[in-house]
């Protein structure tokens, strides 16, 4: 389990915190085991831009409602962040928010002098500047290379400010370059939240489940109507006040286990919110296993199988006709697939593979954390995957490296590829792959969720004129060389960390 | 000024990787942090072209390279790209970590050079400057480190009829395709041969090196890319004629074709003027037609049509949609936002070309890249009629609060998707009429 230290300005990178790693190729099984008895991470000698702690801060704290964001550094680093006003905007409805306000981003646009003489007066006089113009709850301050390299005291502006305006001004520390592993940003993101925003239960509330998740649709509302419970759905379209009051939760439970690892744990450690212990409803034996989770939780099992009992009857007859559908459509083969997303989704996705019977023959996943923060071997996805629907081959622990994709895609040639990261899918298409990228987390969860997901991947596998189209006219940069390499030609063994 | 921008309407230095990116099988090699490449493919959007985006090769600074130095990473991933990827130009750009790190990249470009490589670095940190200007920085690289090493096949000024054109920054002009296109068929229609050098329709690296021997440079831009024409100027010899908006519609589209003509002929183009000026006078015919059907709806139409304009722009089409507007639409230009970052050394010139859009109108204009600040003037303004604001995706918010029609034509450009359209030329004022009431007529059901 790891240590959470909420005294500490900076969160632990996650590479030393629980040992995840970016770089693996071998099975699942082999993967889940190694995880077990110390995990060796490999460095590549070619890589492709991969993308960094800062943008996954940005996303847990642009997204809350009312709250304004600053980032301390050149302008470029906080240059993608208008796409997530635009999810803010378009996803909205999904959560309730009828009247979404405009998000407000700011950068403190360092220049050469800034660098030269520092930054802290100007992150000042911009908090100060922010509030006047916004009067924001909450201003969240997300530091970057430059700052973090000519080494700005960020704590101590953010905090004078903080003391002066009366507001919580939290300070992120998610310098791309300090981790590996962008997920780390989260935990930055989670970790400035919890110092500055989240305070100490004044009661338990029974009725009332934190859900750490993204901005996908609303699903656990009617999960928990049963249990007499409300989801409080944390970071993005979240307020200052329901983040506060998230420690009056009864429990904490996760759409993904990396994403919510550190604040589950957080929660839990700090301020006695338990987090269910199994990792999040993919496939039907998880799913089962995770609704007794949550009765056992909330001492409430029997309702627990109740709803267990009547959703199978609704479902899995559903189920049963689509998995003939998919046999109709294998014929004497089974029909293969290919996944690629981050960890801990892309391990879901490789459970509902399992459960249609589509057989997963290989994997591209963003990074692996081998135990996540709260130390509970039941969290962990893919060790759930292998259990209940066996091994996946040509497991790859990759970080968004197009390079090493595009090779094995090449190679293997499945009937389908599911992805849920932008920029994937377009290999896919490129090599007449019928792709999927389905970017709501939610979307394939629980009994119902087999069904809508099963039924995408239905009408992907049926409508591939236009990537047969584009595979004939696809323009390829990659070398003849290059394609006839092993996938990991450039992933060379290091030492391990542990 | 405010201390901080808002809604940024541009991003830093390494955002001109896609000036990379537009040159077609060129790479651009990232030795940055990790999220640079990201940042950028995230502000631009659809923009990845043949190898930018997640191909981009980086070196994705850690803890290690900014303590120990990150030369040798960079070393073996440049190798490793000439292996891997299949590409005529590979252009190094540093980011912020390199850049205070202080790794000798072009050093290092050098010994690749030494082997035959076509490799160009240059530095990008983004702290030095933003993207309108890192993108003079590129090309001149390019023309330093690539381009001169083609000379003697490529005498200066060898071809008079030749030019080469800087017009839109690639990618930040959301119509730099298309309007790079259109430029190269109205100059050719002139009688000129045009080096575009960016996009499917400049012939690549081929074309960069012929560069020396256009006659000739046309720029045209309200204050970015000035570097490039004038090291040009001193490199090869080539003079330059600076057309300082973006010409959009007829009448500016002609002055821009007039002015080019008289400059070539003034540098020895052997040019038939008189074939030349029929050119013009055809496309103008041909766009004037179309005014003249569009007049009565313009008159007539009862509903309700927009009177006047706010465009939160580059200056180039600040400047260059207001004129069209206000002579060819009849949309007059209310106060205009500068959201480029214009260096104040120029402001006076673009206001003063500003000014002499009407005799009759005083058209305010403000500077302000803290785009939040001018929406907030925005929102505090009010004027007769029904308004109309041209801006980035960050204004459709602004638009909807204040019932305004709105057209998306700057970057960020998150609801709306561009491909090939061009605004530039005679066409380009045709097609800005059509967004503009696709949309108007679109809000009547």
């Amino acid at each position: 389990m790891s240590k959470v230290n909420l005294n500490l300005p900076e969160v632990q990178i996650r590479e030393i915190r629980i040992n995840s790693i970016t770089g693996f190729q071998g099975g699942a099984e082999e993967l889940v085991n190694c995880a077990k008895c110390g995990l060796k991470d490999n460095a590549r000698s070619f890589t492709q831009c991969v993308g960094c702690a800062t943008s996954k801060a940005a996303c847990m704290t642009i997204l809350v409602q009312d709250g304004a964001v600053i980032s301390h550094g050149p302008v470029g680093c906080s240059s993608c962040y208008h796409e997530f006003a635009f999810t803010y905007r378009v996803n909205s409805l999904l959560r309730g928010v009828e009247h979404p306000t405009q998000r407000k981003i700011y950068s403190t646009n360092l220049t050469e002098n800034d660098t030269v003489y520092g930054g802290n007066e100007k992150l000042a006089k911009a908090i100060r500047e922010v509030y006047e113009r916004t009067h924001p709850k909450v201003i969240f301050v997300l530091t970057t290379c430059a700052v973090g390299i000519i080494g700005d005291d960020v704590e101590s502006v953010c905090d004078e400010a903080e003391e002066e305006l009366g507001i919580p001004v939290a300070a992120i520390f998610c310098e791309g370059f300090r981790s590996t592993v962008w997920t780390t940003g989260f935990d930055a993101g989670y970790h400035g939240i919890a110092r500055k925003l989240v305070k100490p239960p004044r009661k338990r509330r029974e009725d009332m489940i934190n859900v750490i998740n993204f901005w996908g649709s609303d699903v656990f509302a009617d999960w928990f109507a049963p249990f007499g419970a409300k989801p409080n759905y944390i970071t993005p379209y979240s307020t200052v006040e329901s983040l506060t009051y998230s420690s009056e939760a009864v429990a904490t439970v996760q759409a993904c286990s990396t994403l919510g690892s550190y604040l589950g744990a957080v929660l839990e450690q700090e301020f006695g919110v338990p987090e269910l212990p199994t990792a999040p409803p993919y496939g039907v034996v998880q799913t089962d296993r995770w609704f007794r989770a949550l009765g056992k939780l909330l001492g409430k099992e029997e309702i627990a199988e109740q709803v267990i009992a009547e959703k199978k009857a609704a479902y899995l007859p559903k189920i049963e006709e689509l998995k003939k559908k998919f046999r109709k459509i294998a014929g004497e083969r089974s029909l293969t697939a290919y996944v690629t997303g981050g960890a801990a989704h892309g391990h879901a996705l490789l459970s509902v593979l399992g459960e249609l019977g589509i057989k997963a023959v290989g994997a591209a996943i963003f990074h692996h954390d081998p135990l996540f923060d709260n130390g509970e071997p039941d969290n962990d996805q893919l060790a759930q995957r292998v259990r209940d629907y066996g091994d996946v081959p040509n497991f790859n622990v990759c970080n968004k490296q197009e390079f090493e994709l595009v090779n094995v895609l090449n190679r293997l040639r499945p009937d389908l590829l599911l992805a849920r990261h932008g920029g994937m899918t377009l290999w896919g298409a490129k090599l007449g792959i019928p792709s999927l990228l389905i970017g709501d987390e939610h979307y394939s969860m629980g009994y119902e969720g087999l069904i809508k997901y099963g039924e995408r991947i239905l009408e992907t596998l049926e409508n591939d004129e236009f990537v047969k189209n584009l595979e004939k006219h696809a323009v390829n940069p990659y070398t003849k060389w290059w394609l006839s390499q092993q996938p990991n030609t450039f992933l060379a063994k290091k030492e391990s960390r542990v | 000024m405010s201390s901080v921008i808002e809604q940024e309407r541009y991003t830093c230095a390494i955002g001109a990787l896609q000036s990379v990116v537009a040159i077609p099988r060129a790479v651009p090699i990232l030795h940055s942090g990790p999220g640079c490449g990201d940042m950028i493919q995230g502000f631009f959007e659809r923009s990845t072209g043949y190898a930018g985006g997640s191909t981009s090769p980086c070196t994705n600074f850690s803890e290690k390279e900014v303590v120990f130095g990150g030369i040798e990473r960079l070393r073996d991933i440049v190798a490793n790209t000439y292996k891997v990827l299949d590409t005529d130009l590979q252009v190094i750009l540093t980011g912020c970590t390199a850049g205070i790190v202080g790794d000798d990249v072009d050093a290092l470009a050098e010994e690749f050079r030494e082997e035959g490589k076509p490799l160009v670095a240059v530095e990008t940190a983004g702290f030095k400057c933003n993207n309108y200007e890192a993108h003079s920085l590129v090309v001149n690289a390019i023309i330093d480190q690539y381009v001169d090493m083609y000379t003697k096949d490529n005498e200066s000024r060898s071809e008079p009829n030749t030019v080469n054109l800087f017009a839109s920054v690639p990618y930040q002009d959301p119509f730099w395709k298309g309007n790079l296109g259109e430029y190269k068929r109205l100059l050719e229609g002139l009688g000129l041969k045009v080096h575009i050098l960016f996009g499917p329709l400049s012939d690549g690296v081929t074309e960069w090196q012929r560069i020396p021997r256009a006659g000739f440079n046309i720029l045209v831009s309200p204050w970015y890319g000035i570097p490039i024409v004038e090291h040009l100027e001193s490199q090869y010899g080539q003079p330059y004629t600076w057309f300082p908006h973006i010409p959009v519609g007829a009448n500016e589209t002609e002055r821009f074709l007039k002015q080019v003509l008289s400059f070539a002929l003034e540098q020895g183009a052997e040019l038939d003027k008189e074939k030349a000026e029929a050119f013009i006078k055809r496309e103008s015919e041909a766009y004037y037609e179309e005014i003249d059907n569009l007049a009565t709806f313009l008159l007539e139409f009862r509903y309700g049509l927009p009177n006047h304009v706010h465009i939160l722009h580059d200056a180039g089409y600040v400047v260059g949609l207001s004129k069209f507007l206000l002579h060819e639409v009849g949309i007059v230009p209310k106060e205009q936002f500068v959201t480029d970052n214009t260096p104040t050394k120029f402001q006076e010139q673009i206001v003063a070309e500003l000014a002499s859009t009407s005799s009759k109108r005083k058209i305010p204009i403000l500077f302000e890249p803290d785009a939040g600040l001018a929406q907030e003037v925005i929102r505090k303004l009010s004027h007769e009629g029904r308004g109309l604001i041209i801006g980035s995706g960050w204004d459709k918010e602004l638009a909807k609060e204040k019932d305004y029609d709105f057209l998306s034509a700057a970057l960020p450009s998150p609801y709306r998707l561009v491909m090939t359209t061009n605004y530039v030329g005679f066409s380009g004022g045709l097609r800005v009429i059509e967004d503009i009431y696709h949309n108007v007529l679109a809000t009547y059901r």
